[in-house]
């Protein structure tokens, strides 16, 4: 039934199809990107594949003729059963039309190829990363991407009226860290949070009459608090 | 603090003009696995709602393409972690078609009963917590211990309670225990009894019904478009199922139905996953039936099948196999395949390709909880904020298989 789908899309797009295939049962057809929507678009209007399955890319950047990535869209009709998978090759840093016209699933389908692989999707609503996050450095799923990778730390994200405490700093994130004696001594820690202390408006009283710096302790013993 | 009846002056009341901005999720009790949602609410209607999915990405397609094929098997347990087994016999019959194989007809048997335990382990969950998260906690804990008696059958068939790596490219890990057919025959009444005493408990509960009527729709041509399959596409009354409409293993031996719902509310994707448990019951009843009592699981293929291990120790064609099959991993000629079953939420693809090495050189898996996902944002704008909790329970989303 599949073939005859693509028997119906060899018609319809004549050398358009730029070779079809049914290894291991999968019926597939190989199209330029330049024709991509318009047989995604003969698929769903004229063979009733009205439920799309899947879309997704594969990297390969050892290939000769420069075309790094394949596009592969799968569909389906829920009238006739056929399933029917359409190919695309397209090279690096190209871009090929947004499906979501045609099919309002490949939204997210899509934006997920545009993270992993880096494809854009011309006229896609909401490019945006879907599984990574935004300040994400490249694109995992290319084979030049190494799986051991590191990520740069995420800047502080700074957002109006809202009081955040830096993670990694002395305060740990929590209002109630641990305290830097060093910097107490100093009197320049404020022991509470700074937020909390900047909400009350007053600075901790520390009661210490005179400071000593710690590195001048002798036999390196911490100085004593006294009351 | 004042009292609120005094110095009220209404005109001076301000109400908020603007829609409000609220963040659910990503650590909310009932996101489960973590999802986020940023919605716009006025007052307690949804205006608008952003899903963002991916707290729970691990790598897993980058994961695969390091190992060998039979290594995925840990990882496509961890995929969809509540039915762990329809994920493992999912991508093994994905490989086999990519490597032109077939597996003897016990192991498919095999493949089959133990699929719809775990089938029915997923359902008990997902109607249990969906329960659960209106209050019901009572059907919650007897689902769960319904789901606990069967995760006792797959542990004492392959050993582990949740993620079994049973599968193997060609066959399972093992053949059936001596005891199989006589603990599955004896698990099934009492799990049906525990679904027929929820469903006595739920279906005439007034609360219960009112949060699962006419909430969270979804139309049947809106839910082909946004890819949406298994139970939830079925509740709008699409009669779509895999194991109908293209049948593997031995599914078009065995005779059930495909239940299906009328307008894609709560309350069908409740009933159709409800009636789907009873559908299982009697396809593994069939597949006990119909099941050789002998004969091997696996192929007989020293290729792709691992020796066994007494052989390993004993003689050198093994001991060779072994090590080859663990070192290099199974070759599978170039090609692609897409191999596809329905999992517990639907339609669970994976899109292999080879090129000839014993690595896979791309997996694709195309999780059903995606697209179901990605429809759940039509289905909870415009209602209120509180059937979030419902509308997503019953969309089943898994953390792990969505996120991968």
């Amino acid at each position: 039934m599949s073939a005859q789908a693509l028997e119906a899309l060899q018609a319809e797009l004549g050398d358009k199809i730029l070779s079809a295939t049914s290894q291991h049962g999968d019926d597939t057809a190989q199209v330029a990107p330049a024709d991509w929507a318009a047989a995604a678009t003969f698929l769903r209007n004229q063979l009733a594949m009205d439920h799309f399955v899947d879309l997704t890319a594969v990297d390969w950047p050892e290939r000769a003729d420069g075309t790094r990535f394949d596009i592969r869209l799968s569909v389906r009709s829920s009238t006739t059963r056929a399933r029917v998978h359409l190919k695309t090759q397209i090279p690096e840093a190209s871009a090929v039309p947004t499906l979501c016209e045609v099919w309002a699933g490949a939204n997210w389908a899509e934006r997920e190829v545009w993270d992993m692989f880096g494809i854009r999707f011309e006229g896609h609503p909401d490019l945006r990363r879907i599984l990574m996050y935004e300040e994400f450095e490249g694109h995992p799923l290319r084979k030049d991407y190494p799986i051991g990778r590191t990520q740069p730390l995420v800047p502080y994200r700074d957002a109006d009226n809202i009081q955040k405490l830096d993670p990694f700093g002395p305060t740990e994130g929590q209002p109630f860290g641990r305290v830097q004696w060093q910097d107490r001594l100093e009197g320049n820690d404020q022991q509470v949070s700074p937020s909390i202390a900047h909400q009350s408006g007053q600075r901790p009283q520390i009661n210490i009459e005179k400071a000593t710096p710690l590195a001048a302790t002798p036999e390196g013993k911490s100085p004593e608090r006294k009351s | 603090m004042e009292a609120l009846h005094e110095h009220i002056d209404e005109d001076k009341l301000e109400l908020p003009s603007e829609p409000m901005r609220l963040n659910m999720g990503p650590s909310h009790p009932a996101m489960h696995g973590t999802i986020r949602m940023a919605m716009d609410l006025d007052g307690e209607t949804i205006m608008n709602v952003d899903i963002q999915p991916g707290y729970l990405h691990r790598g897993f397609e980058k994961s695969c393409e390091r190992g060998t094929w039979g290594q995925v098997f840990p990882y496509a347990d961890r995929l969809n972690y509540v039915s762990p087994m329809l994920n493992n016999v999912g991508f093994a019959l994905a490989a086999e078609k990519l490597a032109g194989l077939e597996v003897p007809e016990r192991g498919q048997y095999y493949r089959v009963v133990l699929g719809e335990l775990a089938r029915m382990a997923d359902h008990l969950t997902c109607n249990g917590a969906g329960a659960m998260e209106l209050g019901a906690f009572t059907p919650f804990l007897w689902m769960l211990k319904a789901r606990e008696w069967i995760w006792d059958v797959l542990e004492h068939e392959t050993g582990a309670r949740m993620t079994h790596s049973f599968g193997r490219v060609g066959g399972m890990a093992a053949p059936p225990t001596d005891r199989f057919v006589e603990l599955v025959t004896d698990l099934l009444p009492q799990v049906m009894g525990v679904v027929d005493e929820c469903a006595g408990l739920l279906l005439h509960n007034r609360i219960f019904l009112d949060r699962l009527h006419g909430i969270g729709k979804l139309s049947k041509a809106r839910a082909l478009e946004m890819g949406v399959t298994g139970p939830m596409l079925r509740s709008t009354g699409v009669e779509s199922d895999v194991r109908k409409d293209n049948p593997y293993l031995v599914y078009d031996r065995l005779d059930f139905e495909i239940p299906v719902g009328h307008q894609g509310d709560n309350y069908d994707r409740f009933m159709v996953r409800l009636e789907e448990m009873r559908q299982s019951c009697s396809i593994i009843e069939q597949c006990l039936k119909q099941m050789p009592t002998d004969g091997p699981v696996s192929i007989d293929n020293p290729r792709v099948t691992m020796p066994e291990k007494r052989n390993v120790y004993t003689t050198i064609e093994a001991t060779i196999a072994h090590f080859k099959l663990v070192m290099e991993g199974i070759k599978i000629a170039p090609g692609e395949a897409y191999g596809y079953t329905e999992a517990g939420n639907g339609e669970l693809g994976f899109y292999l390709v080879s090129d000839g090495s014993g690595t896979p050189y791309r997996v694709r898996v195309r999780p059903p909880c995606w697209y179901n996902l990605q429809a759940c944002r039509e289905m909870i704008i415009g209602g209120m904020m509180a059937d979030i909790i419902p509308t997503f329970g019953s969309v089943n989303m898994i953390g792990g298989e969505c996120d991968r």
